[in-house]
């Protein structure tokens, strides 16, 4: 029941502006009033038409697109993770490189993506490495938040039962990150599909980028839309099955090993 | 004590097996503490002016003194997690500070239970550390469990635990470490008053028969009191040893007649006149 009433408000809000946009498109006198010609801005009937029936071209697109994301984002997540923790670890480094971390996020993806394309070809490589990039920040910069934010009377305890640096890390520090990884994978899965969207725009043969890019240009907009629909469901999914094993794993409440 | 808390566990897998005995712990009897012309300041703040204090082996040395008098810095220090700007430290005839961290275990007033691990495993954790399998390790510390009043509860997780539960808890993770000298840091101070009451008598219950050194640090006349062989009363900051008060029969069995006697109560009153600075 409290699943149902949780599931109801959003599927509501969606519903409603569905509704109001298949209305505005359909009746010859709102979209006459707003001046929209039905070849730009086709009704929610016609992207669903579009969706299934370009289904296979679309899944095929939908396909490369999520093996961009998903080998984007693990890589960033790996990347990201070892070096929250070597920043965590020196003080020195810390001060030396934070700045270039902070840097790496005003990097415009749309401006970097055709040099990549330039560097590395029309391949997967260039992708994964737009993918990485805007996953990079979320994930590091909470991850070392999350390291640093340990209550400092626990690493004197672990200190007290013989711990060394590596087991203070390994049996206190990461455990208790584990909730901010987890918040900066939220977020950077959500921006990873904006990655490769740009990235698929600078350079590709494939994907629902490549797809948006070619549907527009011969004036397919249902099939634009469908594209668009397929990317914010996929953003939606990965970021539903991130929350799915945050909860599976953090099962605590954090609450008492972080600092006030 | 540990030895006392082995004899008195019926063995995990009953039957009179021998193999769940803790060689490892036979050894702990405790070590002297000694602490000469102790000083130390954080920055303008002098937080202890000079302090001498001993502990023998097996001696249970109270401390006492109003909050913010430099208690917990004391420990520190003793402990070796902090270097004393002067006056010299010695916990079993070692001075260097990581030969002195290497023999204290250090309970601090919350219980810091890892909210991740189990009540086993957080008792297991000092075992862990040491590199211990964690079967080996949970079948140790478990060993310990029915003895504590912990038995049932090895698998719960700390938030399901009482108040008094997670601190026993805390203290069996903190015994399990092996360690001669414990260093208690206001370890009852959290709990409401009647679980602390029972946790004093089980303290003195566990001490009592078989001594082990310690530097109880509470703000807790009555606990000083109760637990001690002998109490140190601070003044306020920078500390100062104000008193030293000798106790004749401490860890009585029966707490609440040994805190409601008139011996007891005279000695209560030296220690607040002494505490607020009044001659005696």
């Amino acid at each position: 029941m409290i699943r149902a009433r949780h599931w109801l408000a959003p599927l509501a809000v969606i519903a409603v502006l569905i509704g109001a946009w298949e209305l505005a498109a359909r009746w010859d006198w709102i979209s006459g009033a707003l001046n929209i010609e039905d070849f730009l801005v086709p009704a929610p009937s016609d992207v669903a038409e579009s969706l299934w029936r370009d289904r296979s071209l679309l899944a095929e697109d939908a396909w490369v697109t999520a093996r961009e994301v998903l080998l984007g984002f693990l890589l960033a997540l790996a990347v990201g993770l070892l070096f929250a923790i070597v920043l965590h670890l020196s003080e020195t480094l810390r001060r030396a490189f934070y700045p270039l971390l902070v840097a790496s996020q005003t990097i415009p993806p749309v401006a970097i993506a055709p040099i990549l394309v330039v560097w590395f070809g029309f391949g997967i490589g260039p992708k994964l490495f737009l993918v990485a990039l805007v996953c990079f920040f979320p994930i590091t910069v909470n991850t070392l938040d999350g390291l640093r934010s340990v209550d400092p009377q626990l690493i004197t305890m672990m200190r007290t039962l013989g711990a060394g640096r590596a087991q203070i890390l390994g049996r206190v520090e990461l455990p208790s990150a584990l909730p901010f990884i987890f918040s900066g994978a939220r977020i950077a899965i959500a921006v990873a599909v904006i990655g490769a969207v740009f990235a698929e725009w600078a350079g590709a043969d494939s994907g629902l980028g490549h797809q948006i890019l070619i549907a527009s240009s011969q004036l397919l907009t249902a099939r634009m839309f469908a594209a668009i629909v397929l990317l914010s469901a996929m953003a939606i999914v990965l970021f539903a099955l991130v929350t799915i094993i945050e909860r599976r794993v953090v099962t605590w409440d954090n609450r008492g090993v972080t600092k006030a | 004590m540990l030895t006392r808390l082995r004899e008195g566990t019926p063995d995990a897998a009953g039957g009179g097996r021998s193999d769940s005995a803790d060689p490892e712990l036979e050894r702990i009897i405790g070590a002297a503490v000694r602490v000469t012309e102790l000083g130390h300041a954080f920055g303008e703040l002098r937080a202890i002016e000079s302090i001498d204090l001993e502990a023998e082996a097996g001696e249970v040395l109270g401390i006492v003194g109003p909050s913010g008098c430099g208690k917990t810095t004391l420990l520190e220090l003793v402990a070796g997690l902090r270097n004393p700007d002067r006056g010299a430290i010695s916990v079993d005839c070692r001075a260097d500070p990581d030969e002195r961290l290497s023999r204290c275990a250090y309970m601090p007033q919350r219980d810091l239970l890892l909210p991740w691990l189990s009540a086993l495993d957080n008792a297991a954790l000092a075992l862990r550390i040491g590199g211990i399998a964690r079967e080996a390790a949970r079948r140790r510390a478990g060993a310990h469990f029915e003895r504590l009043g912990l038995g049932g509860f090895e698998g719960a997780r700390p938030e399901e635990l009482s108040g008094g539960m997670r601190q026993r808890v805390a203290f069996l993770r903190t015994l399990m470490a092996g360690r001669p000298v414990l260093l208690l840091d206001e370890p009852f101070a959290s709990l409401d008053a009647i679980t602390r009451a029972e946790m004093q008598s089980w303290l003195a219950a566990l001490l009592g028969p078989d001594p082990h050194t310690a530097l109880l640090v509470t703000h807790d006349v009555e606990e000083a009191l109760y637990l001690s062989d002998r109490v140190l009363v601070l003044g306020p900051r920078p500390a100062t040893v104000v008193d030293r008060i000798e106790i004749e029969s401490p860890r009585a069995a029966d707490r609440a007649a040994a805190v409601t006697s008139p011996g007891f109560a005279a000695l209560k009153e030296r220690a607040l006149r002494s505490l607020s600075g009044a001659p005696r």
